[in-house]
């Protein structure tokens, strides 16, 4: 049984003057891994953070159309929403490993103090579990407080990723996640992603189109700000319906 | 388990909160706004009164600034060309040292030498301009004397050179920021044609830097026409219509603290000079600044 | 052509040429404390520090000076700390590119080039006459604070600004607000810079000599302060006081005070440079 956890209706982004989504309507469906592939520029960073706001921090940038959250069945965009009610639901993890020069423990247990959560053993309790998602649980539990920066790479993006569970969100956007790292960690998220996927709805922004052939359920191509084809992974790999798709999954161009 | 986000009053609150945050600090940015216009509300006011009593005329022309005499001249060409030879002198040491410097820092050493070397320059500008006065009067006029035997105790020379070392690091660093804002491929670019280094500085990391290395040399002559204790006390409290800097001679800001330490009071003549003074400063200086800063973003718009 | 020996030659020379710069830059810097130090170091003895100056140079010392610089330097960073920075954390973090702010900007760049003397005639003519406080430490220290504000400023904004933005939008991404940003993140992660700008700021205002001459110091002041209205000298001030006297005795109590106060700013600035280098040690990006 498949859900709809968004709906995407005729998206367009403005950057100032310049139109960089167009027209783009897209369904994202609940506890599955939608991937957006592309050529860099074609908008597909941008599109994943249109849905926690990111733009809103930036002066110039223009929402049009409608993000739909199911069942709520809210428009994340409309001006009404708060933004960062917004970014408490729906949580992401970056291009590059970015945890704040604090120890392994506040880097998980931040996103719940800033909500104010004080409790020790609660926030004992949930740093654990994300720690636990994430997979990284048994390589730190014995040094939670040593500073995050002394992990490897790869352990950091983990920790990033169990920064981003440990406020329990309903989307988990990943942006390129796996960019900066090497091989050995690149499979280790890709398999931690597999696993979240059974409690959190996923979208991963990759420019490594078996990346997406690896870990999506659905990939969505997109080329020059517009959505080209949308289809389950293995269709879109296996059989695309546009030229373009075609040409680029091919390595024609990118 | 779900997180409640806020409640619509908590949330009315923080928005409150967050407001109230900003516009304190907005508060705070703006009080260098209200800075400048208190400066500038100072000056103008108590120099109106003054040009009421003296000709505009009398004050560009008259060879003679002594407000202060029974027969009170208001010539302020006097003052101004006194401020004009020690920063002419000042800066003739400072620009090519500090250029030299800054040349060296960028192009030439390496990391390690750079951050060794940036700190200890960096010193230079730390020594209180009190003390570099004392160091003017006393330690480099009596040396100066050995060489022009006819050198006054109290010369423009001593205090323009020893303000020119106080502004060495400020051009250095400025200049050297410059051209490290040039990028690398303009380097590989003309050392890939067999330049030397020296040839790769000179013409081609020196003028691609050119409005940054000019913003540099204003800022510095800025900095030079606004010292004040190393010519009030090295150079001289006399008014001296002249363009040599072996002789004493009195700035724009030596005249104010000489004014400042007598006791004046409020609302005469005398009393006003020194806020016409200030109001000259703060204009050659303002244009000065403005005209630095514009450079200076000038070479960064170029390379971002 | 030129012959590639006599370019490298050039370069060669031009290597000496910054060397010989270098080492003139240093030996005047030498120079001055060696003046100073044998000047001085003879005055330097306990009586110096704990009498009042007097007429008769021998007798003459600088406690009513040390005790000025420390109250008129302490109500200079109650005044200017907060304001700088909370003033440097609108301008990175808050302000959204538009004509007031960059007015603001361009404001603060020229206040930092505004001639110290000028902030005094400023203070003589609002702080003495229209809000009447006297020539007091008040006055002085307000008048430094200002004086220094461009410096808290432009340093704390640096500081902001080599923060990475993945490390804000990482708690954004949270849900923080941007306040909690700011508590959580910015402010910690930038204290190292924001610390040594306020050093640095402290240490110019402590060698500052004529704003304080524009707002009427004295040089002669036989007693401590018992409030902050009361009149004041400074180190500057007595030191620039004996400097202008003919006898050489005077000047040795002037070199005596200038070791003082060289010795103060230049240990500020050590610390400042000091601690930024640790800070960038510790936080690598």
């Amino acid at each position: 049984m498949v859900n709809e956890r968004a709906i995407i209706k005729n998206l367009n982004f403005y950057y100032g003057e310049t139109q960089v989504l167009q027209n783009i309507s897209l369904p994202i469906f609940k506890n599955k891994v939608t991937a957006m592939i592309g050529p860099s520029g074609c908008g597909k960073t941008t599109l994943l953070r249109c849905f926690n706001r990111m733009h809103d921090l930036y002066p110039g940038n223009r929402y049009e159309g409608e993000i739909i959250l199911l069942p709520e069945n809210q428009n994340i965009l409309h001006k009404n929403v708060d933004p960062i009610e917004l970014r408490m639901r729906i949580s992401m993890v970056f291009q590059k490993p970015n945890p704040f020069p604090k120890s392994i423990y506040e880097n998980v247990a931040y996103g719940l103090r800033i909500r104010g959560v004080k409790k020790r053993s609660f926030l004992d309790d949930q740093v654990e579990e994300a720690l636990k998602n994430a997979a990284l649980w048994d390589e730190v539990k014995d040094r939670l407080s040593d500073l995050a920066f002394q992990l490897s790479g790869g352990q950091q993006q983990r920790l990033c990723i169990a920064r981003a569970l440990a406020v329990d969100p309903d989307i988990v956007l990943f942006d390129e996640p796996t960019s900066a790292l090497d091989p050995i960690a690149t499979q280790k998220i890709e398999e931690l992603i597999q696993v979240l996927k059974e409690r959190y709805t996923v979208i991963i922004v990759t420019h490594n189109m078996q990346q997406a052939a690896r870990v999506s359920d659905y990939t969505a191509f997109f080329y020059l700000g517009e959505l080209v084809e949308f289809e389950t992974t293995n269709i879109l790999f296996t059989n695309p319906k546009v030229k373009k798709t075609e040409d680029y999954i091919t390595g024609r161009f990118g | 388990m779900k997180f409640q986000t806020f409640n619509k009053n908590s949330k009315k609150l923080l928005c409150f909160k967050e407001r109230l945050i900003e516009v304190g600090l907005f508060l705070c940015a703006f009080l260098s706004i209200l800075i400048t216009l208190g400066i500038v509300f100072i000056l103008i006011s108590e120099s109106i009164p003054f040009f009421r009593e003296v000709s505009i005329r009398d004050f560009l022309t008259d060879p003679q600034w002594t407000p202060l005499f029974f027969d009170a001249h208001y010539g302020i060409a006097s003052l101004i060309l006194g401020t004009m030879v020690t920063t002419f002198v000042a800066l003739s040491f400072a620009i090519p040292l500090g250029s030299i410097i800054a040349i060296y820092l960028s192009e030439y050493a390496s990391h390690h030498v750079r951050e060794t070397i940036k700190p200890i320059l960096e010193l230079l500008s730390a020594v209180p301009t009190v003390v570099y006065g004392y160091f003017a009067l006393l330690f480099v006029t009596p040396l100066l004397q050995k060489i022009f035997p006819e050198l006054s105790g109290f010369n423009m020379l001593s205090a323009g050179f020893v303000m020119g070392i106080m502004i060495v690091p400020y051009v250095s660093s400025l200049c050297e920021d410059a051209m490290r804002a040039v990028p690398m491929y303009m380097r590989e670019g003309s050392l890939a044609m067999g330049a030397t280094k020296l040839q790769t500085s000179l013409r081609v990391i020196f003028p691609s830097a050119i409005s940054g290395i000019v913003a540099a040399y204003i800022l510095a002559l800025s900095r030079a026409v606004g010292e004040t204790m190393i010519v009030a006390i090295a150079a001289g409290m006399q008014p001296n219509l002249t363009l040599d800097p072996r002789e004493p001679a009195q700035t724009l800001t030596a005249y104010i603290v000489q004014v400042s330490l007598g006791d004046l009071p409020h609302g005469t003549v005398g009393y006003q000079t020194i806020f016409v003074c200030g109001l000259i400063l703060f204009l050659m200086t303002f244009v000065f600044n403005i005209f630095g800063h514009v450079m200076k973003k000038l070479t960064r718009e170029v390379y971002e | 052509m030129i012959p590639l020996k006599r370019r490298k030659a050039y370069d060669a020379i031009f290597v000496w040429l910054s060397g010989l710069v270098l080492f003139f830059s240093l030996l005047t810097l030498f120079s001055l404390m060696m003046s100073l130090l044998i000047q001085g170091v003879p005055r330097l003895n306990v009586a110096f520090f704990v009498s009042f100056p007097s007429r008769f140079a021998e007798q003459a010392g600088i406690l009513s000076a040390w005790v000025g610089t420390l109250t008129v330097m302490s109500v200079t960073a109650v005044v200017a700390v907060p304001v700088g920075i909370l003033a440097g954390l609108y301008l990175e973090e808050y302000a959204s590119k538009n004509f007031l702010t960059s007015i603001i900007e361009i404001n603060i760049s020229n206040l930092a080039g505004v001639p110290s003397i000028v902030y005094g005639l400023m203070a003589l003519g609002i702080f003495v006459y229209q809000m009447h406080l006297g020539q007091s430490i008040l006055t002085a220290g307000l008048t430094l604070g200002l004086l220094v504000l461009p410096i808290i400023i432009v340093t704390t904004r640096e500081a902001l600004r080599t923060i990475p933005t993945t490390m804000r939008e990482a708690a954004y991404a949270l849900g923080a607000t941007r306040w909690q940003v700011m508590r959580d993140h910015t402010i910690p992660y930038s204290m190292g810079g924001i610390l040594t700008g306020v050093i640095i700021a402290l240490s110019r205002a402590i060698g500052e000599t004529a704003p304080l001459i524009t707002i009427g110091a004295l040089t002669f002041i036989a007693f401590l302060p018992s409030s902050i209205m009361d009149p004041f000298t400074v180190l500057p001030i007595q030191m620039f006081n004996w400097v202008s006297r003919p006898q050489e005795e005077f000047h040795q109590n002037a070199a005596a005070a200038g070791i003082v106060l060289i010795g103060l700013t230049l240990t500020m600035n050590a610390l400042a440079i000091y601690m930024r280098y640790q800070f960038r040690k510790r936080i690598k990006w």
